[in-house]
């Protein structure tokens, strides 16, 4: 176990994402882990959980709340300073290309920080993977359900089989060098045009 | 054509990168501007940092804390543009605004030094029964909003880190931390005091131009590396950005600019709220519900607006040092001045007909009246930009301008540290 100390902060208002590195952090030997998912008073709620790391998605508007700790101030009792390590650059590229910003207390030694960072990063990479799955999971199902439509507007209007009409939207698809759900979608627009509903 | 990314926050004087970008003065000058909306200023520098961004609409002290190296700092940024004057005020929640009419000491509607009078009124009632300090949200900690409402509190002896409590709060959140009860008012820009005012959650007791004239407000941010490396791409970006401010301080186009900044994809906001702060219809204490505007609440060219003061630069250092932020020393002068590039702004603009003024710097605060200047034009009239309190800032003097406020946060740093023990 290492570091099992060490008081991580995570400000996130996805309670998805909070949780998936929530659990990598606790499977990582870090079992001292606080989850602020309410923004009001954040001040507040940073102070009380006195953190050493605070990680907060780079979406957040309060990012800038954060920015008042790198002044010494009466409501925080340590400075805390964004994580710049000898390849800070690419440190940080890596962090805005996961969507996620880092912050760690004054005089913390990089080395015992990098693990933190790197769970952080694979984790908001593995969330944003999740995301567009889903994304595409869920653009599948509402094709499916506009082929459906379309298809049975096709055997409607021309007596055709379902397989038939299948098949038509199919090649309509590929003439036009398009999706079958955009091919779908566009008859069905066609369709309701000609009948007058829209 | 060249393409930018560039930064800007969902705020009303987001306008000229806004109207650059949205009403061909980009395209004329051979750019393309992809607007990239950001939600933190903090993101927005980090993304300029690692050139995620090429440039970005920044609150002007950034760049100078930058130079700095203060806050925190990655990479030195440069202003070689500005972007907006004013365009801020002080809003305090209804309970507050009641308790300060109380004080029978409000007096004008436009009188700041009578609402700073009042509300230390407030405050030292307050201290007396043993209540809760106030608490003020602002924007940033390198914000002119930090240090406009600090200027504000000071003059009338309120100390802005004894006897109030300021945090940063998002400008989304002002207007629901106040009706929740966690801040007793704010410090922020357009169109947020408005929002406050129509959710009738707060009232605005100070417009900024009241406190400072001309206060150079959000400025065109750029990487110092990136202004040395791409010298023709800055110059083309600025005469866009001229020509687009132009645009946007014209009256007439009002009504166009507000359609524009209300879309969905910039502010997403109701346009009366957008159109009201373009045109600063603002109701100030004892003066009703306003019909016209208060002149120059926020302004984007008119009066040599666009121009990057140095001394614009060395009054944010001012108050950084008066603010316990950094520490006054010539090396600090040399960053801080350097921060605002009026060099850049002359290579852009040589040999246009855009009107350049004479100096680099101009002594802050000392004129009463609108006032032509030595220019190459022979065409330059300054306006009015004197502070409510009649002090005046000559960048020659600053230990001198320094030393003479009374309440200063010298000290605190040692004091914040031993009470963190």
């Amino acid at each position: 176990m290492r570091d099992a100390g060490l008081k991580i902060l995570v400000i996130d208002e996805n309670a998805i994402r909070a949780a998936i590195l929530e659990e990598g952090l606790r499977e990582g030997g870090f079992a001292n882990v606080t989850i602020v998912r309410n923004m009001t008073n954040l001040l507040r709620s940073i102070v009380d959980a006195d953190p050493d790391v605070i990680i907060i998605d780079l979406e957040n508007p309060n990012r800038d709340v954060l920015e008042q700790m790198f002044q010494v101030s009466q409501t925080v009792r340590r400075p805390v300073a964004m994580f710049v390590g000898e390849s800070g650059a690419e440190m940080i590229e890596r962090a805005v290309e996961a969507g996620v910003s880092t912050y760690i207390v004054d005089g913390l030694k990089k080395e015992r920080v990098k693990p933190i960072l790197d769970m952080t990063l694979s984790r908001f990479n593995a969330f944003n993977r999740l995301q567009r799955e889903l994304e595409d999971t869920r653009r599948a199902l509402e094709d499916r359900k506009v082929v459906d439509r379309a298809k049975s507007i096709l055997m409607e209007r021309r007596g055709l089989s379902e397989k038939e009409a299948y098949h038509l939207l199919r090649r309509a698809a590929m003439n036009e060098n398009r999706t079958i759900g955009e091919v779908a979608r566009a008859m069905i627009t066609a369709a309701s045009l000609l009948e007058g509903s829209v | 054509m060249t393409t930018l990314r560039v930064g800007f926050i969902p705020l009303v004087d987001s306008a000229v990168l806004v109207a650059a970008a949205r009403r061909g003065f980009a395209a004329e000058a051979g750019l393309t501007l992809d607007l990239v909306r950001e939600a933190s200023w903090a993101t927005v520098r980090d993304k300029l940092t690692i050139g995620h961004l090429d440039c970005a609409q920044m609150l002007a002290p950034v760049p100078v804390a930058s130079q700095l190296q203060i806050g925190n700092p990655k990479a030195r940024m440069v202003a070689p543009f500005t972007l907006s004057m004013n365009g801020n005020a002080i809003s305090v929640s209804n309970a507050l605004y009641d308790a300060m009419e109380a004080t029978g000491q409000m007096g004008a509607p436009r009188d700041v030094a009578a609402k700073a009078a009042a509300l230390k009124d407030v405050v030292d009632g307050r201290a007396r029964r043993g209540e809760a300090p106030l608490t003020f949200g602002i924007v940033h900690p390198f914000s002119p909003h930090n240090y406009q409402l600090r200027y504000f509190l000071a003059s009338a002896g309120i100390h802005p880190d004894r006897d109030v409590s300021l945090v940063v709060i998002p400008p989304p959140f002002v207007v629901r931390s106040l009706r929740d009860g966690h801040i007793d008012g704010f410090c922020v820009g357009a169109p947020w005091n408005h929002v406050g005012l129509a959710e009738g959650v707060a009232k605005v007791v100070v417009a900024s131009v009241d406190l400072w004239r001309r206060a150079p407000e959000k400025v065109l941010g750029v990487r110092e590396v990136w202004a040395e490396e791409n010298p023709q791409t800055l110059d083309a970006l600025m005469r866009a950005l001229k020509a687009a401010a132009e645009w946007a301080d014209d009256p007439a186009n009002r009504d166009d600019l507000t359609a524009m900044l209300a879309a969905p994809d910039i502010l997403g906001m109701a346009p009366e709220l957008i159109g009201d702060a373009l045109a600063g219809r603002v109701p100030l204490p004892g003066a009703g519900a306003p019909s016209e505007g208060l002149a120059d609440y926020l302004l984007f060219d008119r009066n040599g607006a666009s121009f990057p003061w140095r001394s614009h630069a060395l009054w944010f250092y001012s108050q950084m040092v008066r603010w316990a932020q950094t520490t006054l020393s010539p090396e600090g002068i040399a960053l801080a001045g350097g921060a605002f590039r009026p060099d850049i702004y002359r290579r852009a603009f040589a040999g246009t007909g855009v009107t350049l003024p004479a100096a680099n710097a101009k002594v802050e605060g000392s004129l009463a009246a609108e006032q032509a200047v030595g220019s190459t034009t022979g065409k330059l009239v300054l306006g009015r930009d004197g502070f409510f309190d009649g002090r005046v800032f000559d960048p020659q003097e600053l230990s001198i301008y320094i030393e003479d406020f009374v309440i200063t946060s010298e000290g605190m740093q040692e004091e914040w540290a031993r009470s963190g023990q």
